[in-house]
């Protein structure tokens, strides 16, 4: 595309916006700028703003309107599919330094926060008052924007939805430097379009979101784990639908194979209590009432006895159940540490995982690649990673490319979709070209239109 | 082997406030769980029995409500459990405990070794353990951090002093307390839950112990007076520094020796 390269003068220009050393030029620029967490491709900014207000944001790309500038919008970088990469240079804005909770709001059970802030910061915050922020991606040093503009998930989705169902409103600045604002501190909303459902999960290419209203809920008292034992993976996500229809809807139930298991154990310096099994499945259950839970969990545990666990091992204080839930959290940090990876984030019908691992089952034999997974076995969303481990580079590639076509095709025909919850970025684009149809590629490209004409947010991105 | 780990309930502390008047823990709806050192006994005495056969019994003192670390011991996998619960038994500090534990422990079965947490998180003294051995008049280690095996006649094990590590050769009948370093207790298995349901508890009073140490029970038989508790005082104060790393670090030492932090470290050279 026919962008304008960024010259001294731009720099000036942003120099006046910003202050001088919150814009980063040339040398300055670090790397990191230049890729997110995992994606293969990588590429440099021109130059790296980073504003700390929404009227600085608004005059950044009212100006590189104007002079034709491409933006790409970053939160904390730790995106998997190359959203924050940009393809074509020019401008990354950075929205770390609008770090700000600006409310926690109690009586209405609402934060208002700007798009720096970390979740992990969040959700701290949050529960030091009682509250709590339910969706919970395994990645906490994402920022909010980040997760917002992916439409992050993670482990609470089971019980509780993903991001978008915890967005009421959002203040975002338009390609032109508008400024505009969508939803509001309400929990219903039948007024029109909803503007604010259409920039979460929009990956920065519509507009740059610089706050965020979000809905929260008051924090149960009582946590229980449990870690399931099982034979392999495809017993431990048949038992899923079982479990899911005793009752009592987890607030989180993952799915994890030993192998990912030791790699955690041995990122994290410390043993799993119990390593003796292929596969697990591992839960948790909210409640107020000790009593309650109890019988929710017994009911649960005879449920997974039933249908081929070893055992049901009960982690019921705040330091084991912590330490647990860190293994599952360090699980993508420690495939890294194996070496070069690639990703797939598919989801599918809930009662479709069983039937899905089956088929990567085969496939890590035909293909002869080490292939690992584990998952959101409640909500259907799977990450499954595929390894170079000491194969030749350009071999992986060629391989990997291969299996992820029958990846996304097999999703496909079980009626799943390319992401879950990691978002398209650049890397998952062709996939999901295959799995749409046109009319709807056709107007998701329209309304990108609508909102910047110019194609200047964040282009080369998602469809 | 009959191996016996002491085992005692705690509050889970995490967020517990300490009164700022009384400095009494503020216990109000606050659950009790095992002291977490207990569990890494526990788990050592599991390993044990798993590799030399034998059993594993656990000793509580404690309130009637201490039965439910008990049974989560059973749900472990220990085999027998014992409770000494009695008023007569309240307000006892580490003497008086360890000499009470010391009694119930002689009522078992003869034992080979008995194991406890190197502490509790609610007293922090790591005094019971060594107290009972000493009180029962056999020889004991602390701090271990790894029991390497055993012979017939006694455990390996290593002991971190923090600044010294030893192997040691310890023999039966022993005492030994340890620390995180055996390895990550097994979670409460829902299978043994459902088959020890209702496995008995012994509980003991003190009519059931020797009558001679009636006197050495609880606050009588404590010579420890309490006179206050009170929180630590934390200081908000603090001073920012610039400079080099190393004149940073020659400024730190400096510091930490002012302040008699450290001791034994050569005077900063500048």
């Amino acid at each position: 595309m026919p962008y304008n390269k960024v010259t001294l003068e731009d720099v000036q220009k942003f120099r006046q916006i910003c202050d001088s050393q919150r814009v980063l030029w040339k040398e300055a620029i670090s790397p990191d700028y230049s890729h997110d967490e995992l994606s293969l491709e990588q590429n440099p900014p021109e130059v790296v703003v980073l504003p700390n207000s929404t009227q600085e944001v608004s005059q950044i790309l009212a100006y590189c309107s104007k002079r034709n500038i491409p933006v790409t919008p970053r939160g904390a970088g730790t995106g998997l599919c190359g959203g924050a990469v940009p393809l074509y240079g020019g401008v990354v804005l950075v929205t770390t330094e609008m770090n700000r909770i600006l409310e926690i709001d109690q009586e209405n059970l609402m934060a208002v926060v700007e798009p720096g802030v970390l979740l992990l910061e969040l959700q701290n915050t949050v529960e030091e008052l009682g509250l709590f922020y339910p969706p919970d991606p395994g990645e906490k040093t994402a920022t909010i924007g980040g997760n917002v503009s992916t439409n992050a998930g993670g482990m609470r989705a089971i019980k509780y939805g993903v991001t978008r169902d915890f967005v009421l409103g959002l203040e975002a600045v338009l390609p032109d430097g508008r400024i505009i604002e969508t939803g509001g501190k309400v929990y219903k909303n039948s007024s029109g379009y909803s503007l604010t459902d259409l920039l979460i999960g929009a990956e920065g290419t519509l507009a740059v979101i610089t706050k965020i209203i979000l809905r929260l809920l008051p924090k149960p008292s009582r946590q229980l784990s449990l870690v399931v034992p099982f034979d392999g993976l495809s017993p431990a996500v048949a038992a899923v639908p079982k479990i899911l229809s005793a009752g009592e809807i987890p607030s989180a139930l993952e799915f994890f194979q030993r192998e990912v298991l030791e790699a955690a154990e041995k990122y994290l310096g410390r043993s799993f209590p119990h390593g003796e099994a292929p596969a697990y499945l591992m839960l948790t259950f909210w409640g107020t009432d000790a009593v309650e839970l109890e019988k929710t969990y017994e009911r649960v545990a005879r449920v997974c006895l039933d249908n081929g666990a070893h055992d049901v091992l009960i982690a019921h204080t705040a330091d084991r159940q912590e330490a647990l839930w860190e293994n599952r959290g360090a699980f993508l940090e420690a495939l890294k540490g194996m070496g070069e990876l690639d990703e797939v984030d598919v989801v599918v019908p809930p009662n479709q995982v069983a039937a899905f691992i089956e088929f990567t089952e085969e496939l890590r034999v035909e293909y002869q690649l080490p292939i690992l997974s584990f998952g959101h076995a409640g909500d259907g969303n799977l990450h499954i990673y595929l390894l170079r481990d000491k194969m030749e580079r350009e071999a992986w590639l060629a391989l990997t490319q291969q299996a992820m076509k029958e990846i996304y095709a097999h999703a496909k025909e079980l009626q799943g979709l390319v992401s879950g919850e990691h978002g398209i970025g650049f890397a998952k684009k062709p996939y999901l070209e295959q799995a749409l149809s046109p009319a709807v590629l056709e107007l998701m490209r329209a309304i990108k239109l609508v909102f910047d004409p110019n194609q200047l947010m964040n282009p080369g991105k998602v469809c | 082997m009959h191996i016996v780990v002491c085992i005692k309930q705690v509050p889970e502390t995490r967020n517990v406030e300490v009164c700022p008047e009384t400095g009494v823990l503020l216990r109000d709806g606050v659950d009790s769980i095992m002291n977490p050192f207990d569990l890494y006994a526990l788990e050592a005495a599991l390993r044990l029995k798993e590799q030399y056969g034998g059993t594993v019994s656990v000793i509580s003192m404690g309130p009637p409500q201490a039965q439910t670390v008990i049974r989560e011991a059973y749900q472990m996998g220990a085999d027998r459990g014992y409770l000494l619960s009695d008023r007569a038994f309240a307000g006892a500090d580490t003497l008086a405990t360890s000499y009470t534990l010391a009694q119930g422990i002689e009522k078992l079965d003869a034992y080979d070794v008995i194991l406890c947490g190197l502490q509790t998180t609610d007293g922090d003294t790591a005094q019971v353990g060594p107290g009972i051995a000493e009180v029962l008049g056999i020889p004991h280690e602390s701090n271990v951090s790894r029991v390497l095996g055993a012979t017939a006649d006694g455990l390996q094990v290593i002991s971190d002093l923090g600044t010294m590590v030893y192997t040691k050769s310890i023999k039966f009948p022993c005492l030994v307390t340890l620390t995180k370093g055996v390895g990550e207790p097994r979670l409460l298995s829902f299978k043994l839950k459902q088959s020890t349901r209702d496995w008995p508890i012994t509980t003991w009073s003190a009519a059931d112990l020797d009558s001679a140490a009636q006197d050495f029970f609880g606050l009588s038989g404590s010579p420890t007076q309490v006179e206050r508790i009170f929180p630590p005082t934390v200081s908000d104060s603090f001073e920012t520094w610039e400079g080099s790393g190393l004149e940073l670090s020659h400024k730190l030492v400096q510091k930490l020796q002012e302040l008699r932090l450290v001791e034994g470290v050569e005077r900063a050279q500048n």
